[in-house]
């Protein structure tokens, strides 16, 4: 067995430090090690986008970034995001169109929503198709969410970091 | 599922990353933006000893123009080409393929030496570099080298690096007055990998330097160099276009996989370059495009 390696970071802004494994993705470290199970996990391969974290301000997949990578990065979760209310109109568009229905994919979906306003603040919907491209749900069939985040936008949801 | 155990040394220096390279042989691999190498250790695929993470080496970053060549170090991002106005002005074939890879949040990480050096046949940037006419600088043991795009790419996942070299840069001549570029590709849903996908260069308004290449084709970017010829010869009218797209069939070697087959793969190529040669030269019959069947 290899031997742990010594990672400092920040998680939501609090400063964590902790010994990993080099094979732990920084996703199941969030939710194993930090209990931040907002973080979902489906394929482990890249493409459900259910993984979504923001590291240094990026949204990135979870699941294809190892733990070992983020020591000294500011890394962000669906909790971070949510706590700090500016996901709030992306989260109340989300639920006044029924664009969440399990709710597995929701945290992907809301940070790379968010990522997609930040940059064009009125994106057409294909401009939002193509941004939630990588983001897979299994339940609504898309339509409500790309009807919730036109609809966040129209209400000047831009705004993340 | 979960990647097996390996160990991790994130190195600094160039020179740091060819010492552990040196001391670990075959069993170490090159940690880039992950995006393809994270995937195959989750599903097992691969088995290394050791990933040497290159992700903390300052000066592998950056886009630099002099001299008329634009300079791009290998651990310039996705993102980064997409959003560079040096790239958009310079390189603008490089500016509209890059839009097309996967989703934005492998954009944010994978990096366009991973992208070389993992060579995947369905990669938009291999077929770029090489209708680019690239030169791909590599650093080894024994100092830099250059590699042609043309001479880099061998065969599926194969390439003309070897296990002990390290991929530093790409260099591309900027864009000249009156350069045209087209790039097209199909895939199944937008941000998958193409089914078959084309992109072309003329560094002037006629057809003399033109250059096609293809990906997603068959198990390695190619050049359709007949391709050109017959429209060199014949000009971009409908003549010329028809015995191009004839020509296609000795230039191209389709692969039929799950996604397509070879005699789909090929037909597709002929509608890719039709429509190819409509961008490039609009006023010309010959890029009358033809539907897909
Ligand atoms: C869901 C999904 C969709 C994708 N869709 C596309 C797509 O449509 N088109 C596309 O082109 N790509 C796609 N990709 C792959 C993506 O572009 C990768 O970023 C790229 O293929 C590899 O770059 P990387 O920096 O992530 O390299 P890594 O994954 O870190 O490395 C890939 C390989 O290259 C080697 N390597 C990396 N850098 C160097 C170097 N400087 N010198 C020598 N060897 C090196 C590594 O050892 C490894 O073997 C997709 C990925 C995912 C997960
Ligand atoms: S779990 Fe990471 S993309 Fe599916
Ligand atoms: S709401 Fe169930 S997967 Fe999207």
């Amino acid at each position: 067995m290899t031997k742990p390696i010594a990672i400092s970071l920040a998680v939501n802004g609090e400063p964590v430090e902790a010994l990993v494994r080099p094979r732990q993705h920084l996703a199941d470290f969030l939710r194993d090690t930090l209990g931040l199970t907002g973080t979902h996990i489906g394929c482990e391969h890249g493409v459900c986008g259910a993984c979504s974290v923001r590291l240094d301000g990026d949204v990135v997949r979870g699941c294809l970034v190892l733990a070992v990578q983020a020591d000294g990065a500011q890394v962000e979760t669906i909790e971070g995001a949510s706590d700090s209310g500016e996901l709030a109109s992306l989260q109340h568009a989300f639920a006044a169109r029924n664009a969440l229905q399990c709710g597995y994919c929701t945290p992907g979906m809301l940070l790379n929503a968010a990522e997609l306003l930040a940059r064009n603040p009125s994106p057409s919907r294909d401009d939002i198709r193509q941004h939630l491209s990588g983001n897979y749900c299994r339940c609504t069939g898309y339509q409500a969410i790309v009807d919730a985040v036109e609809a966040a936008a129209r209400a000047g949801a831009g705004g993340a970091p | 599922m979960k990647a097996p155990d390996f160990d991790y040394v994130r190195v600094r220096s160039l020179d740091e990353a060819l010492a552990a390279l040196a001391a670990h042989g075959e069993g170490a691999r090159i940690l880039a933006g992950g995006q393809s190498l994270v995937p195959a250790l989750n599903l097992r695929l691969l088995a290394p000893e050791i990933l040497v993470d290159i992700g903390g080496i300052a000066d592998l970053s950056g886009i630099a123009l002099a001299d008329g060549t634009i300079r791009i170090g290998a651990m310039t991002r996705h993102a980064d080409l997409e959003r560079s106005p040096e790239i958009a002005r310079h390189v603008p074939l490089l500016a509209r393929a890059v839009r097309e890879i996967g989703h934005p949040a492998i954009r944010n990480r994978g990096t366009i030496g991973g992208s070389l050096a993992h060579a995947d046949p369905a990669s938009e940037l291999p077929a770029c570099v090489l209708a680019l006419e690239a030169r791909i600088v590599a650093r080894g043991p024994s100092g830099e080298r250059t590699i042609a795009a043309s001479d880099f790419f061998r065969g599926l996942y194969e390439t003309a690096l070897g296990p002990d070299e390290i991929l530093v840069r790409i260099e591309i001549p900027a864009a000249a007055a009156g350069e045209r570029f087209a790039f097209h590709e199909l895939a199944r849903r937008h941000g998958d990998y193409a089914m078959a996908g084309i992109a072309a260069l003329a560094r002037d308004t006629g057809a003399a330097t033109l250059r096609i290449a293809y990906f997603g084709i068959g198990s390695r970017p190619m050049l359709a160099a007949g391709a050109a010829a017959a429209l060199r010869d014949h000009g971009a009218s409908e003549a010329g276009a028809a015995a191009a797209v004839r020509a296609l069939g000795a230039d191209l070697e389709p692969q039929s996989d799950l996604q397509a087959s070879a005699a789909l793969r090929m037909h597709l190529a002929g509608v890719l370059l039709r429509r190819a040669l409509k961008d490039l030269f609009p006023d010309a019959a010959g890029g009358r495009e033809e539907e897909i069947a």
